[in-house]
């Protein structure tokens, strides 16, 4: 699905990213971790086009998304952003139908996620009177809306109940028999490991490992995906 | 125009146009304009006064609504910015977005109640649309100029005080700087100089450019002398009315320039 070739982002003299290669697999779900300032966000940012990198590539679908004219490759991609900021004065209601408008969607808006999550009541009041989870619903809804093939979800379940936490959760975990991908960071290393297929960790912007937490799980011989990345770091400090 | 920039546009500025602050921006043009008709004693006056309080508020207004605005809505940027949109089309749309319901609001606050007396005196009514075009122009100017401020400065509160010291700089500091200038060199020929400055600040091209339209040459200044010695008439007003035209242009390119290549 994605293909990331030797991608180097610096900000300053701070290197973010010191070279990624990494293979994306569609219609798995594939969690990113790291400590902060490991580079995650930085990475989504780049799939998405908002950071431009110094060096290498990004490839979906056999295709180098700097060739997509006019951004058209991010039609096919849902952003759950990690903080959920929207214009004061606009409802729910009016965000849904801007970003329909501007994807030029033609489809009627997916709100199976506005349904689950119990959002109609909330839909026509202006945004700046929703509570800090509600809006953090609506942004996840957000992202599920345009039926995209490629789901970027940044620390998704931040700030969420624990019930809409669960149903979110169970809608990630759908999307696999969509036969779509998806991409989350998350520092809840418990819900990565009931979610994901497969797992890259990230460290001073560096892939340390990138493949299936089942093996991960083997080769550090934890049984939590928690216990395997912190078997890593510790390796990493010993070394 | 561009489908997406319309779009943009029409999203944004509804948003904008709900906002409290661009209603008490209007309410305030609304008053100050209904005080001056009704006190000031004649059009001629009531345009002049609103003259310095249009220099004077619009570009402050616009410097500091415009990079608040844009700040609060770094986030929503960057949704938008992930939406299959181009870097340019969205730039356009935000900028448009807020300088319209900005230009909007005041033109609407100045011109209701010159409307319901009926156009106001025909003889000044081209001194009011003057003086509608010029707040509508540094309207644009000090939009672009807050797109440039929020898109480099990463701090927002950095970003909030290099706005105010813009502010500071054009509206006060500069009249201070000039006049330290003027008396310094008093023996020597400074009309040049003096010309150059006014073209460096778009708040004084705008006075000068609105003076020369009034006619009213004893509240020139110096910079608005040395303009009138070197531009006379209807030449005047074309020269700081391009100039100004300048002013729109350069800071909607610079910004856009610094949005297409910020990393968000």
């Amino acid at each position: 699905m994605i293909e990331i070739r030797g991608l180097v982002k610096r900000f300053g003299s701070r290197d973010v990213l010191r070279g990624i290669d990494l293979a994306v697999a569609p219609a798995r779900i594939t969690g990113i971790v790291g400590p902060n300032g490991a580079g995650k966000t930085t990475l989504i940012k780049t799939i998405l086009g908002l950071t431009r990198p110094d060096a290498g590539h990004i490839i979906l679908d056999g295709e180098s998304i700097d060739a997509s004219r006019n951004g058209s490759y991010r039609a096919r991609i849902g952003y759950m952003p990690q903080i959920a900021r929207f214009p004061e004065n606009l409802s729910a209601a009016e965000l849904f139908a801007m970003l329909r408008d501007l994807r030029g969607d033609v489809r009627p808006v997916d709100d199976d996620l506005v349904r689950a999550l119990d959002l109609h009541e909330q839909l026509y009041k202006p945004l700046r009177t929703l509570s800090g989870g509600t809006r953090q619903k609506v942004n996840a809804a957000l992202a599920f809306a345009f039926t995209p093939d490629l789901l970027i979800l940044d620390e998704p379940t931040a700030g969420l109940d624990p019930l809409a936490s669960g149903i979110l959760k169970e809608t990630i975990s759908a999307q696999r028999d969509l036969d779509r991908t998806v991409l989350i960071t998350s520092h809840i290393m418990s819900e990565l490991d009931e979610l994901c297929d497969d797992v890259v960790f990230l460290l001073d912007g560096r892939i340390r490992y990138a493949g299936s937490v089942h093996d991960l799980k083997l080769r550090t011989r934890q049984f939590s995906l928690e216990r395997a990345i912190a078997a890593m770091m510790a390796a990493e400090v010993a070394a | 125009m561009s489908g997406v920039i319309r779009k943009v546009l029409k999203y944004q500025a509804s948003d904008a146009a709900r906002s409290r602050w661009l209603l008490v921006y209007a309410l305030f043009f609304f008053l100050a304009t209904e005080g001056l008709l009704r006190f000031a004693g004649g059009d001629a006056k009531a345009v002049l006064s609103l003259m310095n309080v249009v220099l004077f508020v619009i570009p402050l207004v616009t410097l500091v609504l415009g990079t608040v605005y844009l700040y609060n809505a770094r986030e929503f940027t960057e949704l938008l910015l992930a939406q299959p949109i181009t870097r340019g089309k969205l730039y356009a749309g935000l900028y448009l977005g807020l300088a319209l319901p900005l230009a909007t609001a005041f033109v609407g606050g100045v011109g209701i109640p010159f409307l319901v007396r009926g156009g106001g005196d025909p003889a000044f009514r081209g001194s009011l649309v003057a003086l509608l075009g010029t707040g509508v122009m540094l309207t644009a100017v000090f939009t672009a100029i807050a797109f440039v401020i929020a898109t480099r400065a990463e701090d927002r509160l950095r970003g909030l005080g290099l706005a105010i010291g813009v502010w500071l700089l054009l509206a006060l500091l500069y009249d201070g700087a000039v006049l330290v200038i003027a008396a310094t060199f008093a023996d020597y020929p400074i009309e040049r100089p003096l010309l150059a400055l006014t073209f460096a600040n778009p708040i004084d091209l705008a006075r000068v450019l609105l003076l020369l339209e009034l006619d009213v040459s004893a509240l020139m200044g110096y910079t608005g002398a040395a303009f009138q010695q070197f531009f006379s008439g209807a030449l005047g007003i074309a020269a700081a009315g391009g100039a100004l035209v300048f002013w729109v242009a350069a800071p909607i390119a610079l910004g856009a320039r610094f949005f297409r290549r910020k990393d968000f």
